[in-house]
């Protein structure tokens, strides 16, 4: 087994540990906007949990990409996620596929999340042992195309990712949403942004530099950890803001002015 | 003050009477903060009823956004016993299987696994649209804790705002308005995000309670700049701070508000009255922007020597328009006496300094004075 891969700002702030701990039972929300993705971060937590030191399995509901995507820019950063899935570590749900099919089938929205629901229960299940102490991830690109999915029915996504959050208290696994939120700025009142924002223990911002597009920084991060615990009723919060740099297989994480 | 508010719960209402009822108002800017403000009530009024110093036999607590395992470690941490808590504690699980989505799963064998994993006593519910069912499940659970099934308890529900995601407000305030008007209750404590509902619903619910805590982000925090920098100890300190609004309303129906600081430590929630820093800053700027209602002594007597224009006038005296100017006549006599006055002290002075260049320059004083006394329209 290989040693842990080094932490980077992001870890550091999403609270990770150097030994590859941490971060467990709890909800990261990822909210991005046009100018600047997040599926970034997507990506980066997707490899940690696959990362070779560890035995965590991910189930990965894809609303956005099939399986092919990703498994190109993770073979760049170097995972191999065929290899993942045939391991049984990587359990990917192409939404795109199992919709379109159950749909012709003449079933609704809420059927079709139900279902999606069982299954995500199922895989969590199977993977989980009290005497194994591996971790569970569950990942969710992206909210605002499962939305579209539910037919636009907000509460019928609110009332799934309840059901998904109800699995890190009961089976102390993680789930990772990512969320568009420039989708909802004509919106007085944008109900699932707010809830979500609420349901999470950690909230990551992608944004563009305030002072425009630049050549060496591609945008910014503000990272709120709401979920510091010291105990029940003893959590605190903590706010990171740092500079991003995407590149072809990794991303560079830095403080303003600090880029070396 | 939050201890007001939790002996006041625990004193409970009067015969014939509404129970007092507790609301507290959270945003997203402030959320955690709510939570903490609701277990620090839950966990004290745990202890006055564990102590018998309450009218309430037991707490029902309504888990809407918590899971009953997270309550279990709350009372745990606070040194609660679990094994005995079943006596005084117990949780109507609305977090677990809201819609009944995992009883039908395990039905039809897809999923194995329903139970929350908590120790603390729990009835599931499976759903939370029948706020029907809800209302008698909640009385059933009440009615446990004592023999003939009539003594009091407290009603304890972690989030409005995620029953309201499910039902009408309508249903909502019905329910929690049975629940006070019902004989066995005590009290009501519920947690509403207020950004998530209407500012209809919130009223709607405010008008039915007593008290209601808002919780307010700190002030400094406003009108922050979304700016990028390290972070640093300030920051993360003042992400721990708030406001504690209580507004009060009385029988008689007096509504009182209140203010409080709170702080998040690592050994708990902590309630401060808003003073130290801010008072101390008050203070400071206090004597910059005195001023004063009342005149002192000599303000008064300068007062009294102002002449008004009316004054002097059918005493058989020339008449004087006071106008903020001397009249012209006694001005200039005045005027002339002063000006000889000075320059004989000037001079005197000068000669006794021995310098012939100030006498010279004094001349030159006393001539331009008597220019600036002469009529400045009379070169137009």
């Amino acid at each position: 087994m290989t040693s842990a891969p080094p932490l980077n700002l992001l870890d550091e702030a999403l609270g990770f540990l150097s030994g590859g701990g941490g971060g467990g039972g709890r909800m990261i929300l990822v909210e991005d906007c046009v100018e600047t993705t997040g599926a970034f971060i997507l990506h980066h937590l997707l490899k940690r949990s696959l990362s070779p030191h560890s035995s965590d399995v991910v189930v990965f509901l894809s609303f956005a990409h099939p399986f092919s995507h990703y498994d190109r820019i993770l073979r760049k950063m170097g995972c191999n996620l065929v290899m993942q899935r045939d391991n049984k570590r990587l359990l990917f749900f192409d939404m795109l596929m199992l919709d379109r099919l159950d749909r012709d089938k003449g079933k609704t929205s809420a059927d079709l999340l139900l279902a999606l629901y069982g299954k995500v229960q199922k895989a969590v299940e199977v993977c989980s042992s009290p005497v194994d102490t591996r971790r569970i991830t569950i990942i969710i690109d992206d909210v605002s195309l499962m939305e579209v999915d539910a037919n636009g029915s907000t509460n019928l996504v609110l009332d799934f990712l309840h059901y998904c959050c109800s699995l890190t208290a009961q089976f102390g696994c993680s789930l990772i949403t990512l969320n568009h939120d420039d989708v909802y700025s004509t919106m007085d009142r944008p109900t699932l942004l707010l809830q979500l924002e609420y349901l999470a223990d950690v909230v990551i911002k992608v944004e563009p530099l305030v002072t425009g597009p630049a050549t060496d920084v591609h945008g910014q991060l503000t990272v709120l950890n709401k979920g510091l615990q010291d105990g029940p009723g003893k959590s605190r919060n903590k706010v990171n803001n740092f500079q991003f740099r995407i590149k072809d297989s990794f991303v560079e994480y830095f403080y303003p002015g600090n880029r070396s | 003050m939050a201890e007001w508010i939790c002996r006041t719960l625990r004193d409970g209402g009067l015969e014939g009477e509404h129970a007092p009822a507790l609301t507290i108002n959270d945003t997203i800017s402030t959320s955690p903060l709510g939570s903490f403000v609701f277990d620090h009530i839950l966990s004290h009024l745990s202890s006055f009823i564990l102590s018998q110093k309450s009218q309430s036999k037991g707490i029902v607590l309504v888990a809407m956004s918590r899971s009953p395992l997270y309550y279990e470690q709350l009372l745990k941490s606070k040194g609660f016993d679990i094994a005995s808590s079943s006596a005084w504690f117990k949780v109507l699980d609305c977090y677990t299987d809201p819609l009944g989505w995992k009883s039908k799963l395990m039905e039809s064998g897809s999923i194995w696994n329903l139970s929350p994993g908590s120790s603390v006593t729990v009835n599931l519910c499976k759903n939370v649209k029948d706020l029907d069912e809800l209302w008698s499940s909640i009385l059933e659970l009440g009615k446990e804790y004592s023999a003939d099934g009539k003594g009091r308890f407290v009603v304890a529900i972690d989030s409005v705002s995620e029953m309201l995601r499910h039902t009408p407000v309508s249903s909502v305030t019905a329910l929690l308005s049975n629940l006070r008007s019902h004989e066995e209750n005590t009290i009501i404590t519920c947690l509403i995000l207020e950004i998530l509902c209407s500012p209809e619903t919130t009223n709607s619910r405010g008008c039915r309670v007593q008290l209601t805590p808002n919780l307010l982000p700190e002030a400094s925090r406003s009108g922050e700049a979304p700016t990028i920098q390290p972070v640093d100890e300030q920051r993360v300190n003042s992400e721990r701070r708030g406001k504690f609004r209580v507004r009060v309303k009385r029988r008689n129906g007096r509504v009182r508000m209140m203010f409080e600081e709170l702080y998040v430590e690592k050994s708990g929630i902590k309630f401060m009255p808003v003073s130290s820093k801010d008072e101390i800053i008050a203070q400071s700027l206090v004597p910059k922007v005195q001023f004063n209602l009342e005149l002192s002594e000599k303000e008064r007597n300068d007062r009294a020597k102002v002449v008004l224009p009316f004054e002097h006038q059918g005493n058989g005296k020339n008449v004087e328009i006071y106008d903020g100017r001397k009249s012209q006549s006694e001005g200039k006599d005045e005027m002339q006496d002063t000006s000889v006055e000075k320059a004989k002290n000037e001079f005197h002075v000068s000669r006794n300094v021995g310098h012939e260049l100030e006498l010279l320059q004094d001349k030159n004083n006393l001539k331009k004075r008597a220019d600036d006394d002469k009529d400045k329209d009379e070169d137009l």
